[in-house]
C-alpha cells in the first residue's frame, strides 16, 4: 500500500516537473533560458520517474538499472547543455533583448572559434611573442 | 487510486510532449530545435519509466538507458556540427 502511494507520488511529481520543463521550453524568451528550463527540470523529472519505477518493482537488478539511468542523465545533461549553449553562441543565436551582461562579447573570434581571455586579442599575441607566461586556452 | 496516478502521469507527460513539439516546429533557430529534441528524448525516458510501473515489465528500463545514451550522443553531434559546419545566423 505504502509502496503504491510512494510510487504514485514520484511518478506524478516527475511528470509534473517534465511538464514544467516543456512549459519553460515554450515560454522562455531565448535559447539559453530555454536550456536553463529544460536541462534541470527535465533531468529532475526523468530521475523522479525512475525512482518511482525502482520503488515499485523493488528488485535489486531493477534498482541498479534505475540508478544507472539517473546517474547517466545527471552526468550527461550538463555536458550536452554546455555543448549546445556554446554552439548556439558561436552560431550567433540572438540573446534576449533584456540581457544586460554578455561577458563573451568581443572575446570570440568567429573565424577561428577561439575565445580570448581579453577583448584586445592583438595585445595577447604580442604578449605571447614576448615570452609572456599566459597559458594556452 | 493507483491507476488514476498512472493516468495522470501519462497525461502530464503527453501535454509536455505536445508543448515541446510546439517548440520543435516553431523554434527560430537550429539550437532551439536541438534543445526541444533533447527534451523529447528525456520525456520518452519518463514515458518508459511510467510504462515500467504500468505494465510491471522491468526490461523496458534497458530501453530507457540506451535512449538516454543515444540522445546525449545526438546532442553532442549536433553541437559539433553547429560549431564546425553550421552557418552563422547574424550575417
Amino acid at each position: 500500500m505504502i509502496i503504491e502511494w510512494l510510487t504514485a507520488f514520484f511518478l506524478v511529481a516527475g511528470a509534473g516537473f517534465m511538464l514544467i520543463a516543456a512549459l519553460g521550453l515554450v515560454r522562455m524568451p531565448d535559447l539559453l533560458t530555454r536550456m536553463h528550463a529544460t536541462t534541470k527540470a527535465g533531468v529532475l523529472g526523468a530521475g523522479l520517474i525512475m525512482v518511482g519505477a525502482a520503488i515499485f518493482i523493488g528488485q535489486l537488478t531493477v534498482v541498479v538499472k534505475a540508478v544507472a539511468v539517473i546517474a547517466f542523465l545527471i552526468l550527461t545533461a550538463p555536458v550536452a547543455a554546455h555543448a549546445i549553449g556554446r554552439a548556439g553562441y558561436f552560431v550567433g543565436v540572438p540573446l534576449w533583448s533584456q540581457t544586460h551582461t554578455d561577458e563573451l562579447e568581443g572575446r570570440y573570434d568567429p573565424e577561428t572559434h577561439i575565445l580570448a581571455s581579453s577583448p584586445e586579442k592583438t595585445s595577447i599575441k604580442e604578449g605571447r611573442a614576448q615570452g609572456g607566461d599566459r597559458p594556452e586556452s | 487510486m493507483f491507476d488514476y496516478a498512472i493516468f495522470l502521469a501519462y497525461a502530464l507527460l503527453s501535454l509536455a510532449l505536445v508543448l515541446s513539439f510546439v517548440r520543435l516546429v516553431r523554434g527560430p533557430s537550429l539550437p532551439d530545435r536541438v534543445v526541444a529534441l533533447e527534451l523529447l528524448a528525456s520525456l520518452t525516458v519518463g514515458f518508459i519509466g511510467v510504462a515500467v510501473v504500468a505494465t510491471g515489465r522491468s526490461a523496458f528500463l534497458d530501453v530507457a538507458m540506451v535512449l538516454a545514451l543515444t540522445a546525449f550522443l545526438a546532442a553532442i553531434a549536433f553541437a559539433r556540427y553547429l560549431e564546425k559546419g553550421g552557418h552563422r545566423i547574424d550575417n
